[in-house]
């Protein structure tokens, strides 16, 4: 079944905040091999101009699974079935790095939903902010729906 | 932001140093805890067949972040790359063994751009699978 394309320009804010901990992102570093010390040690952040330690630039994947069941995607009326959903593209685009301490907020929108031959694409934008709204990074997710573009004869 | 490399030492096509990477069921096991990422198809082989993988297949974002490395350690400060997209364009399978899958990546430099800032673009591959399409990151140096 074709999503729900009124769901286009939709805003869905996180009702909670995220914060940054240093320990967060030593596993998140850990995790992904690397060993940059601006991750995990303080001093040497500090040496780079930075307050704290600060966050690998795909850090922030880890907001999407914080606040997917209040977002756009877990909404029932845009039908997306997610056993039908392969991660398509992924863009994060940083106004600043994230650093220790930060208490982040997220707003998601579904920005658009096309076509593409028997599958449709939608991608979404989460805007993440710290205190006073200040921009932080903007995250562009585009997921696959396999199969379920309307069929034209 | 303090990058160790000059804008003014780099030009169009300058590449970067490559890089591989061995992936492993554990890698993928650490990655789901640490992004909170625990759909079964990047750890459960029966699942992951059942709807037509390979095999269990690495998170996409753990490949994003492998390839990344290349621009970040060759930066020096991580904090430098300020945008980072990708195209996930083929799986990467991960069989239960210990010798892991071989992620290999080459960067070049594809444009420079105002404020001491660079676009690099990434090549991302397990061995004739191109796995990450459109991979560009815009990094801003010394």
């Amino acid at each position: 079944m074709p999503l729900n394309r009124e769901f286009i320009g939709r805003e869905y804010p996180a009702e909670e905040t995220y914060e940054v901990s240093r320990e967060m992102i030593r596993r998140f570093a850990e995790a992904i091999g690397d060993t940059s010390p601006a991750y995990t040690d303080v001093d040497a952040a500090k040496a780079h101009g930075y307050t704290d330690v600060i966050a690998p630039p795909t850090f922030l994947t880890v907001l999407g699974f914080r606040v997917r069941d209040g977002g756009p995607l877990s909404d029932p009326a845009l039908g997306l079935d997610y056993s039908l959903v392969v991660h398509g593209e992924q863009r994060f685009v940083h106004h600043r790095p994230i650093v220790a301490g930060d208490v982040l907020s997220m707003t998601s929108s579904v920005i658009d939903v096309r076509d593409a031959g028997r599958n449709e694409l939608l991608t979404t934008k989460m805007a993440v902010t710290a205190a006073a709204g200040e921009p932080v990074s903007d995250l562009y997710s585009t997921i696959v729906s396999r199969g379920t573009a309307a069929v034209t004869a | 932001m303090t990058a160790k490399v000059r804008y003014a030492d780099v030009e169009v096509g300058t590449e970067l140093p490559p890089q591989q990477f061995r992936v492993t069921r554990a890698d993928l096991v650490r990655y789901a805890g640490a992004s909170g990422d625990f759909n079964v198809i990047h750890w459960n082989e029966r699942v992951a067949k059942s709807v037509g993988l390979p095999n269990v297949i690495a998170h996409g974002m753990f490949t994003m972040a492998e390839a990344g490395r290349i621009v970040t350690d060759w930066a020096g400060d991580p904090g430098a790359v300020t945008e980072y997209g990708v195209r996930f364009s083929a799986p990467v399978p991960v069989a239960d063994d210990d010798k892991g899958t071989t992620l290999e990546v080459r960067a070049v430099v594809a444009e420079k751009l105002d404020d001491n800032r660079v676009a690099v673009d990434l090549d991302a591959r397990v061995g004739d699978s191109k796995v990450l399409a459109k991979a560009r990151a815009v990094v801003r140096l010394a």
